[in-house]
């Protein structure tokens, strides 16, 4: 399905309203969303919600043989799958260009930072090794997918456990759960990306951009970090350039945001681990209680509503006084009459050879406006000029199309009925005919 | 019909729907999304009813032989109780991704499918409801079973029952088993559409013919 192209209004708004340090959803420049995760039954199992951007990430392994160059080395394996389901824009096998940028951000940040021991995974050096496969499903994109991947892919690893294994000689025994526990990964860090949009060439920041804000954005800055504060990745796109001072900034508020999302992960882990010990029940069934299939609930957002009317008293003041209105009717003839003026054309100038035409043609009282208003809720109507067959000297304009009109013969379209439809139309019939005989002489 | 996009539930106001359902069967879990109807290519455009597309994602690895098997049956399945006609020349799509497997995940999905269609608004002639049967080595039927009791079983079936008349929409099996174990299968799944699908609708009421005594003369929980 084609992705729906975002409207020039609401790309303004949202430029508009970040440039006034105003987000869609209430929050801060520097705010997270709230971040959700839940466990599976199985190991390795986990689902992150980060705002409503929801990933699955699942863990397994296998036994294979190693790599020719690294004998010693068991071998990681991350997918990060864009599901249909988070977009309709997502297609099923067309790999989009976001697909392989995501990806590759995702490899950089867990298997060059080194953050699971891979040796640890060795079993028997040149013969059998750990492969250690990570699978992402992005569930539902609402921005921002490469932090929750980034979240997902380091929680699910480290609720992951492997079967046990013990080698003695070249004989090697796997265990299956029932015989030995598994046995967790062995995970020195737990790096994790934080993003951050930049605006209108790098002068407005925000951390952990929605949907719509990466859709206006101008770049993007990706950091992954430990909350050793040692930055993993850093990666910027978009082509936005920053300053040094602005790039550290955005790595001191990446070592806040890693140490408060790595504690929340801690204690996730913690949470879980406590209710398997006890026995009681795990797994997705839990962790989703009330969201009933017949309900539907928004999260409300905190908008600050505090200096909402002095604003408003604000524009009142500011905004012009309301025009006069003539409420009097003027009977032209049977079946004319006029109520008001109109206000004043706004349509600029004019050709000069227009506003000596308007001049001649103005028989009545009252200047009829060119201009087409609707704030007003009067009736205009046209009135019926006595000057109906004769023919019109026009400019000597070249361009044959263009129709000058005598401002008394002009209908003016407003959202109220006419009061005379018939005039209208007669008038209309003058007008064409005028056309014609135009036409007629070029 | 097709309305407005959200994210997790159901929305009223035009374009696209994506509604989830997520239905565990003790820990079998199938998350349901679905698009339509919404616009369709051309190659695969139906001049006078809907396209109804089926994806089974698979937890771990890329998807194989054995989900596009599962999706053709999936979808025939819905093709047959949804109202394609109304919707000509669109397309529906029902993206099935696999959120823990312990057994029973064909018929999990079918429900899964069947929830999101309802949560969707499409319209349709009736619901329907997956239900598994493992026929083990004695000939004793168990309904919905786990992993291990699949593996063990000489016999799994599997069956799409609607919800008017009690009809068969789907019935797939994996092992040898006689015509008799397989209607006796397909009447103790009949009988779990009872209740499933009380457990769907919250308590509605289900016609369930009275007097109707077992032909095989063998207890069935019901």
């Amino acid at each position: 399905m084609k992705e729906t192209p975002l409207s020039n209004c609401e790309r303004r708004f949202l430029l508009r309203a970040i440039e006034e340090r105003k987000r869609l959803d209430g929050r801060q420049s520097y705010d997270y969303r709230n971040v959700r995760i839940s466990f599976g039954a199985d190991y390795g199992c986990c689902i992150v919600e980060l705002g409503r951007t929801r990933v699955l990430g699942q863990v397994s392994c296998e036994l294979v043989s190693p790599k020719l160059n690294r004998a010693t080395e068991g071998i990681l394996f991350f997918n990060l799958e864009l599901s249909p389901m988070a977009a309709p824009a997502f297609e099923p096998g067309r790999q989009s260009d976001l697909l392989v940028k995501l990806n590759r951000l995702l490899e950089r940040c867990l298997r060059n930072s080194k953050c699971i021991d891979t040796e640890s995974l060795c079993v028997v050096a040149g013969v059998k090794v750990w492969q250690i496969r990570v699978d992402l499903h992005l569930l539902n994109h609402d921005g921002n997918i490469i932090d929750a991947a980034s979240i997902a892919a380091i929680v699910a690893l480290c609720h992951f456990r492997r079967p046990d294994v013990s080698v003695q000689g070249e004989e090697v025994t796997l265990y299956t759960p029932e015989e030995r526990d598994p046995v967790p990964l062995s995970i020195h860090h737990m790096p994790i990306c934080v993003s951050f949009a930049f605006f209108q060439q790098g002068t407005y920041l925000l951390v952990d951009p929605s949907e719509r804000e990466e859709r206006v954005m101008d770049g993007l800055l990706v950091i992954a970090m430990n909350k050793h504060r040692e930055i993993c990745t850093i990666q910027s796109s978009g082509g936005i350039m920053l300053l040094k001072d602005q790039v550290l900034r955005c790595s001191k508020i990446t070592g806040v945001k890693v140490a408060e999302i790595t504690e929340l992960i801690q204690k996730a882990l913690e949470n879980d681990q406590k209710v398997r010990k006890e026995g009681g029940k795990f797994g997705f069934a839990e962790s989703i209680p009330n969201q009933k299939i017949s309900a539907f609930k928004m999260e409300r957002a905190p908008v600050d509503t505090n200096d909402v009317e002095e604003q408003a008293e604000e524009i009142i003041t500011k905004a012009d006084p309301p025009s006069d209105v003539f409420a009097k009717p003027i009977l032209r003839m049977p079946g004319t009459a006029q109520i008001g003026e109109g206000i004043e054309n706004s349509w600029g100038d004019l050709e000069e050879s227009e506003r000596e035409e308007e001049e001649e043609g103005n028989s009545d009282d009252a200047t009829t406006p060119e201009g087409q208003k609707m704030e007003t809720e009067e009736i205009n109507v046209v009135s019926k000029t006595k000057k109906d067959d004769d023919t019109i000297v026009l400019s000597d304009s070249e361009e044959e199309e263009v129709v000058i009109l005598e401002p008394e013969e002009r209908e003016k379209k407003t959202r109220t009925h006419t009061s005379t439809k018939q005039e209208n139309s007669s008038s209309k019939k003058a007008f064409n005919k005028k056309r014609k005989k135009k036409r007629a002489t070029h | 019909m097709g309305r407005g996009r959200a994210p997790r539930f159901p929305c009223l106001g035009g374009g696209r729907v994506l509604p989830r359902s997520s239905l565990p069967a003790g820990d079998t879990s199938v998350l349901a999304g679905l698009y339509g109807p919404a616009e369709v290519k051309v190659s695969k455009e139906m001049y006078d009813k809907a396209t109804v597309e089926v994806l089974l994602r698979p937890k771990v690895g890329l998807p194989g032989v054995f989900e596009k098997n599962r999706e053709q049956l999936i979808r025939k399945t819905c093709e047959a109780v949804l109202l394609g006609a109304l919707h000509p020349r669109t397309s529906i799509t029902i993206v099935l991704q696999v959120v823990s497997d312990a057994g029973s995940l064909l018929a999990c999905c079918l429900n899964a499918a069947c929830m999101g269609l309802m949560d969707a608004g499409l319209p349709m002639k009736s619901l329907f409801c997956g239900v598994t049967c493992a026929l083990d080595a004695t000939g004793a039927i168990g309904l919905d079973p786990t992993a291990k009791q699949e593996k063990e079983a000489r016999a799994v079936l599997t069956f799409a029952i609607s919800s008017v008349e009690r009809q068969v929409l789907l019935s797939t099996t994996k092992g040898p088993c006689s015509v008799e174990e397989e209607q006796l299968g397909l009447w103790g799944g009949q009988a779990r559409y009872r209740r499933r699908v009380r457990q769907e609708t919250g308590g509605g009421r289900v016609p369930w013919r009275q007097g109707e005594g077992n032909p095989w003369g063998m207890g069935v929980p019901s």
